[in-house]
């Protein structure tokens, strides 16, 4: 059998469901965005100086689109799978030929596309705010889709072991929230006291958010291949825990 | 060939209750199936694990000779599933719910555009083809889980009670539809409740119950297992006491209507001339129950007196 249609077929179907709730998915990034550029980046900001060499604004803008699209294709593949799984529409899959690799990699695929979407559309915004020149455009392309790539997959993992709405909502508010806003979105590590700055250290988000600030603006608190290596890895682990689960028929199957 | 094998399939789940405790069972390609059980009976589960929708505990089901273990992907290929519960996407228009059904089974485009048109004409819903889901009506919905069932043009198709709480001119046009696919070549499995409906499409017939299968067979051969026929007959004048009629029993459930069992080898011709000498009119008669009704529910309770007697150690 040729897997690239039920791949297509799913990818074109999950690219229809937040085209089509587009307020819902599209417009929301774009609005917030745009306020945190004013207060953070323009009314804050001109206070602050620069950072590392950069303006306060453009050291913000990296770090504001890589949280974008860490918090989409999160919920991009988290609220679709879940409501797969709701409806229980999960079994046309399941009975269906479909290997589990294509289940994964064809919601896998729909988080990805809309984070980057997002981080596009967001991207677009800063250029009101700020000038937006990308350094080294390889670091900058491969960190954010690698990076949607990871939160895609952590959120068909929420999606699969989640029982109820209430489950798909605790890890995005209660662990990626946090962790954006202390992965040095708005701020240097380095201005943080030594034992902050350890305890950052700890924090995957803070390796992502550096490397691609270093792509678009060449500066990073981090070694940005240590980025590359620590998320590759996550990818690894998860999408072998996805399969696991999807084997097992963890949470899909009686 | 077989459509189906099953051999040896048991089902334990995780609170330890044995849904299936190794069922045997063959259903010929081209067979009109009847599987039926009371609630709980362990029919749901071989269908899921038939429709990998269920994991199995141990044994094999194989469909059309694929084995469902070891050649996952051919065996899925020929199964289409209507299950019990509405479950496509509530807020996909009725021809994308099909496409994508297709797109599922690895249809390329044109022949999955083809294809749904052709299902959706066939079940009468192409008028409703842009119609979003969950717009229409209950009768409608069931018409459009059995044609993205066909969509990709299955071998065996397995109807989980389909025609559950439709009404009965739906009903009676979906029975018409489900013989027409079945005459088309298409191996069909059906549970109901409804055990007319099982009797009058299927040709052969599984009864599980807790568990097991306690009747396998051919309708007709099960049928003719009934030695007695329960009749009502309703009468011209009023009657004071029930008659009596050598090998007969007859009841008076109200003044002008009576119980009548019918053993096969008395018949019907010496019970109207017997009723006719006592110068009572018989005006018309009535199945009191369906036949199938009947012997299920004697297989169903001899069952049920063997589990409690062996649970007593008698």
């Amino acid at each position: 059998m040729n897997y690239s249609i039920p791949f297509n077929t799913l990818v074109i179907k999950e690219i229809y469901r937040f085209i089509r709730i587009w307020p819902q998915t599209l417009l929301p990034p774009a609005i917030t965005t745009a306020l945190y550029f004013l207060i953070f980046g323009k009314l804050i900001g001109d206070r602050i100086g620069t950072i590392n060499g950069a303006s306060y604004m453009d050291y913000i803008v990296p770090g504001v689109i890589l949280m974008s699209v860490i918090s989409h294709s999160y919920a991009n593949v988290v609220s679709s799978f879940y409501s797969t799984k709701f409806q229980r529409n999960i079994e046309e899959l399941l009975v269906a030929p479909v290997p589990n690799w294509v289940i994964l990699a064809g919601y896998v695929s729909g988080g990805i596309i809309r984070g980057l979407l997002v981080g596009v559309v967001v991207a677009l915004i800063s250029m009101l705010f700020a000038t937006l020149a990308i350094k080294h455009i390889w670091i900058t392309l491969s960190i954010a889709v690698l990076t949607a790539t990871l939160f895609s997959l952590a959120g068909f993992i929420n999606a699969l072991l989640a029982e109820s709405f209430d489950d798909i909502s605790i890890i995005p508010n209660f662990v990626l929230t946090p962790l954006s806003y202390l992965g040095g979105v708005f701020y240097s590590v380095d201005m943080l006291p030594n034992i902050w700055q350890a305890i950052s250290m700890g924090n995957p988000m803070l390796y992502m958010i550096n490397a691609f600030r270093y792509g678009l603006i060449g500066v990073s608190d981090i070694d940005v291949q240590l980025a590359f290596i620590m998320t590759g890895g996550f990818i690894v682990v998860m999408t072998l825990f996805s399969l696991y689960l999807l084997y097992k028929g963890i949470g899909i199957k009686n | 060939m077989n459509a189906l094998s099953i051999r040896n399939l048991k089902k334990t789940y995780n609170n330890g209750f044995e849904a299936l405790k190794g069922i045997d069972l063959d259903v010929e390609a081209g067979d009109f199936f009847a599987l039926l059980g009371p609630n709980g009976a362990g029919k749901s589960t071989a269908i899921g694990i038939i429709s990998s929708l269920v994991n199995e505990t141990s044994g094999s089901v194989s469909i059309f000779g694929h084995d469902l273990k070891h050649e996952r992907g051919k065996a899925k290929s020929c199964i289409g599933l209507v299950p019990q519960e509405v479950n496509f996407n509530q807020f996909d228009t009725v021809k994308s719910i099909l496409l994508n059904q297709a797109g599922y089974y690895g249809t390329p485009r044109k022949l999955a555009l083809h294809r749904t048109e052709q299902c959706l004409k066939q079940m009468d819903l192409w008028d409703k083809r842009d119609t979003v889901s969950r717009r229409l009506s209950g009768g409608m919905k069931r018409r459009v889980m059995i044609a993205r069932a066909m969509v990709h043009a299955p071998k065996l198709l397995i109807l989980d009670e389909p025609t559950a709480g439709v009404d009965i001119e739906i009903r009676r046009s979906m029975w018409k539809m489900m013989q027409d696919v079945n005459q088309q070549g298409t191996t069909i499995i059906l549970t109901t409740h409804y055990l007319e409906e099982a009797e009058s499409l299927c040709r052969n017939i599984a009864i599980i119950d807790q568990g097991v299968i306690v009747e396998n067979s051919s309708m007709a051969n099960l049928l003719a297992r009934l030695h007695i026929d329960h009749f009502v007959l309703d009468l011209e004048e009023a009657l004071n006491a029930a008659p009596v009629i050598d090998g007969y029993q007859i009841e008076l459930i109200s003044s002008k209507s009576l119980n009548v069992a019918v053993p096969k080898e008395n018949g019907l011709n010496r019970l109207f001339s017997e009723l006719s000498q006592q110068n009572i009119r018989v005006m018309s008669l009535k199945n009191k129950t369906n036949r199938l009704e009947q012997l299920f529910m004697d297989l169903v309770d001899a069952k049920s007196v063997d589990t409690k007697a062996a649970g007593s150690g008698q």
